[in-house]
């Protein structure tokens, strides 16, 4: 077995339902070369390795862990967690890192479960000190930040989704085929997975650059297209307030806010949306946030740093125009 | 079947939220406490299997400081027939490991076929216990479900995944999360409220689960800094007078975000 490095950092790589490299791996990779030498472990089925280990290293993986494997297909997160503590077990990390997402959490659970290790989760970002890794949080809706560290021993992070805009240099591929014992652990059956294809070529709304949201105050489904329009109009991501995704005009997976996504991107802009502070909490880290809303005691003008008292369906076709007059 | 439901006390989000900037830990004085609902939407779950099928019994336990008492309670007066509440001054501001460790305790001492969690609390926003959960009791963990059928011998359900729609199911014993897509909690009556009054309310210390709070054997998760942020202040409001459209396209070129 190869020695790894003393300041590894192990980085979890997820895969797309389709086994393609995750968007998720570019900044975990990232944040990992800040603190140390990144090192990749993938879990994918067999043959899919090679391909994983060259995406990870023109990401600025310094070595690819890989374990080959059919039982991630038919049983949910112990197969990784396996996988985990076998990597760990010969890497010796000084953290842990993994995406924040439904799956990431609960690799990350129960891998910190079973090895005692401290976990800290949400990060937006992680440094190093004479001490050793430290997790920093945002918290309360960006109310407060606040750092974390395990006492001794590796510190298991589970790091927001967007939230690392560096990028690491690329490193020659260096793939390691790792053997991993079957814990044995009890889990649940995997019974299908249906791949959700997104139909529009927009940019996803985690981690992207501009947002254009919608709320109640669009008033039906079909009138949200208005939305679409300007997010079109200006390259941005979709997002919608709770009222809007309760009312039915579009999907829960574009839900900002405390219990969807929450975004920081360098434009947003709010459509009908007043504001509530559970939308708040997932947008106000915006560098740039643009609201225009019927009601001009709104709370989202509390936040804007342009606001408009409006009517959406007169201002935003004349901002729509003036963009499009500006790119002729 | 025996379904344990945890519930959390959190500051209600409609308020302003405080952490303590000595401590790290949440000002608790600073706001309103309440149910977190996706607890409340996951004893929902338990409590309607319940009205289908009479042999059901479900516990709602919490791990919080004693004043949490009030809120937990709610869950008796929505129909739970028991409730555990872990309370001990040495558990506050317990890392994830020694809050899994110790609901773990509590929730194998009251004995479960079935866990049914929140998938995220609104306050922490953690969402990695059910999982850790799941570990510690050596049984499968099946999260974020979006739907959830509950058999004598099974639960299944869907979950939405960054990318995809999983189908998902476990023998029980099994820990569940479930998300907002499950239907809104039923209100507390009059009648539920009398009658929890007079439902077991159990109160356990960590002694009383074997769990050790200080033991410095074990690594444990420190805050080592908190700080607050200046609050977002805002900037110019206007009111549209057939021209905010292009005023808006003129502040995007400005700050050249366009």
């Amino acid at each position: 077995m190869t020695d790894h490095p003393a300041d590894a950092i192990l980085v979890v790589l997820e895969t797309t339902p389709n086994g393609e490299l995750a968007s998720s791996a570019a900044g975990l990779i990232a944040a990992a070369s800040g603190i140390g030498t990144p090192v990749a472990l993938a879990v994918t089925s067999p043959g899919r390795a090679q391909s994983l280990a060259d995406g990870a290293a023109a990401l600025g993986a310094e070595r690819v862990l890989a374990v080959e494997t059919t039982s991630t297909q038919s049983e949910l997160t112990v197969p990784h967690v396996d996988a985990l503590a076998a990597a760990a077990a010969v890497v010796a990390p000084d953290a842990v890192l993994i995406s924040n997402s439904i799956d990431g959490r609960d690799i990350a659970g129960r891998f910190a479960a079973r090895t005692g290790a401290p976990i800290a989760v949400d990060a937006i970002g992680v440094s190093r000190d004479d001490e050793g890794v430290l997790a920093h949080h945002s918290v309360y809706g960006a109310a407060y930040t606040l750092d974390s560290a395990a006492t001794f021993g590796p510190l298991v992070v589970t790091v927001r989704q967007g939230s690392v805009d560096a990028r690491a240099e690329a490193r020659p591929v260096a793939l390691e085929s790792l053997e991993v014992p079957a814990s044995g652990a009890a889990s649940a059956a995997i019974e299908s997975i249906e791949a959700v294809t997104e139909s529009s070529s927009r940019p996803e709304l985690r981690g992207a650059k501009r947002v254009v949201s919608g709320g109640r105050g669009l008033g039906s489904a079909e009138k949200f297209a208005l939305v679409e329009e300007l997010a079109d109009a200006l390259g941005a991501a979709v997002g919608a307030s709770r009222a809007a995704v309760d009312a039915g005009y579009i999907p829960a997976s574009h839900q900002v806010g405390q219990t969807g996504v929450a975004v920081s991107p360098q434009l947003y802009v709010a459509l009908g949306i007043s504001g509530a502070i559970q939308h708040r909490a997932g947008m106000q880290t915006a560098k740039n946030i643009i609201a225009v809303n019927k009601d001009p005691d709104a709370p989202i003008f509390d936040v804007a740093d342009f606001g408009v008292v409006g009517d959406v369906f007169t201002v935003v076709p004349q901002l729509i125009s003036a963009l499009a007059e500006r790119k002729r | 079947m025996k379904i344990i439901v945890l519930v959390k006390e959190v500051p209600d989000t409609y308020g302003e939220r405080k952490l303590d900037l000595e401590t790290g830990l949440a000002d608790r004085a600073a706001s309103e406490a309440v149910l977190d609902e996706i607890g409340e939407r996951a004893l929902e779950v338990a409590l309607a299997h319940a009205d289908a099928h009479g042999d059901t019994e479900v516990v709602v336990m919490s791990m919080a400081p004693e004043s949490a008492a009030t809120t937990i309670r709610k869950g008796l007066a929505m129909g739970a027939a028991s409730a555990v509440h872990i309370a001990d001054p040495g558990l506050a501001g317990a890392d994830l490991g020694l809050t899994a460790r110790t609901l773990a305790a509590a929730i194998r001492r009251t004995g479960f076929d079935l866990v049914i969690t929140g998938n995220l609390s609104t306050d922490g926003s953690g969402g990695v216990l059910p999982a850790m959960l799941a570990e510690l009791l050596e049984v499968p963990n099946a999260t974020a479900l979006a739907s959830v059928e509950i058999t004598g011998g099974s639960v299944s359900g869907t979950r939405n995944v960054d990318g995809g729609t999983m189908r998902v199911s476990a023998p029980l014993p099994a820990v569940i999360s479930i998300t907002e897509a499950l239907p809104d909690a039923r209100f507390p009556n009059f009648k539920g409220i009398m009658a929890a009054k007079k439902k077991p309310f159990e109160t356990l210390g960590a002694a009383d689960l074997g769990i050790e709070p200080e033991d410095l054997s074990v690594p444990v998760s420190i805050m080592t800094a908190v700080a607050e942020k200046p609050p977002r202040t805002a900037g110019t409001k206007i009111t549209d007078e057939g021209d905010a459209g292009t005023k808006i396209a003129e502040f995007l070129i400005e700050n050249r975000l366009v």
